[in-house]
């Protein structure tokens, strides 16, 4: 068990180290993955376009000037706005984006979880056994365990 | 108590799909909008324009269709890194030179393109006419736009005129429609 939280926790810091990286020093190729081209509406990384072009050189440029990842993809949306950006930003009305997704995750799990906990319980009700017999074998019916009290009755009479 | 629980997640449910829908709906209208202004001029119709108010280029000032109400407007689509556009820019240039005081006024629209670019072409083709910016485009889709470059005119009415022409023109259609658009009424 502590074994895999002390995994768990060095993984999560080397994700946190790697995220920063890549906000500092950001490369061409991450950029396009995560920006939209104006003109075709696909990631920069699957365009031709000129003003994809135009893009590339910009970033190119601000990534040699030394601008983190944020700064390049402020700059860039202050020029063409927010649909520049492949994933919309984690504020105002775009949260909703971020949130309903993982709200619906969650209400889903929940009612799956509130069925599953009424379903155990109401199992055991409907489905109670039947009292078994004297000899543990499956119960007689009724009306044949009747004419075997009747007959054994009149043998033992 | 249950039963009142599911009442009000299914009715959270209709209601975030009715706003789907309905936010689809608003979407495909404002396309149909656009794609409906060319065709219309093509029946012979003059429908108006999209009220849309720009930033200038500078972005010290915002520009609308509606301040040029009484004048008969040119309303060119351009981006720095279009190549017919650098062939449009001259002749726009002339044509605001020539009929500016008969009341026309060319309004380049600069969209999907770096301000900085736009400035530079505006600086290299010595473009005095009015220039809007509009980087995300928003206005494209409104017109029904395709590409760059792309014309349209507004007669001093206020209603379009003339044709949409999509692609680069040449000086004899742009005189023809700026005719066209100089010699509305104004009502």
């Amino acid at each position: 068990m502590r074994r895999a939280l002390l995994v768990g926790a060095l993984l999560a810091l080397s994700l946190v180290a790697a995220a920063g990286a890549s906000e500092q020093k950001p490369t061409l190729a991450e950029l396009e993955r995560e920006l939209i081209c104006p003109t075709c509406q696909t990631t920069l990384e699957l365009s031709n376009a000129p003003i994809a072009e135009r893009m590339r050189s910009f970033i190119r440029a601000r990534i040699a000037a030394g601008d983190t990842k944020s700064e390049i993809k402020a700059s860039l949306v202050e020029q063409f706005g927010e649909s520049v950006l492949a994933a919309p930003p984690k504020k105002g009305f775009n949260l909703l984006a971020w949130v309903l997704p993982l709200a619906g995750a969650a209400l889903a799990l929940g009612l799956l979880a509130f069925a599953l906990v009424r379903w155990s319980r109401a199992r055991p009700e409907a489905a109670e056994p039947a009292p078994a017999s004297a000899n543990g074998g499956p119960p007689l019916d009724p009306e044949l365990e009747r004419r075997l009290d009747e007959e054994l009755a009149r043998y033992d009479g | 108590m249950a039963r009142r629980a599911k009442l009000i997640l299914q009715a959270a449910a209709v209601l975030v799909v009715a706003l789907l829908v309905a936010l689809l709906g608003w979407k495909v209208a404002e396309q149909e909008e656009g794609r409906g202004l060319s065709a219309a001029l093509e029946r012979g119709e003059r429908p108006h324009p999209p009220p849309l108010t720009f930033e200038t280029l500078d972005g010290d000032e915002t520009i609308s269709l509606a301040d040029y109400r009484g004048k008969a407007v040119v309303l060119n689509f351009w981006a720095s890194w279009c190549q017919p556009c650098k062939k449009e820019a001259p002749m726009l240039q002339e044509t605001w030179e020539r009929y500016r005081d008969e009341g026309l006024v060319v309004l380049g629209i600069d969209a999907q393109d770096f301000r900085q670019d736009a400035r530079r072409f505006v600086e290299r083709y010595e473009l005095t006419y009015p220039i809007a910016y509009d980087g995300n485009g928003k206005s494209l889709g409104r017109f029904g736009n395709t590409g760059f470059p792309e014309t349209w005119f507004v007669g001093r009415d206020g209603r379009l005129v003339g044709e949409h022409i999509i692609g680069e023109f040449d000086e004899e259609q742009l005189e023809e429609n700026v005719q066209a658009a100089l010699t509305t009424a104004t009502r």
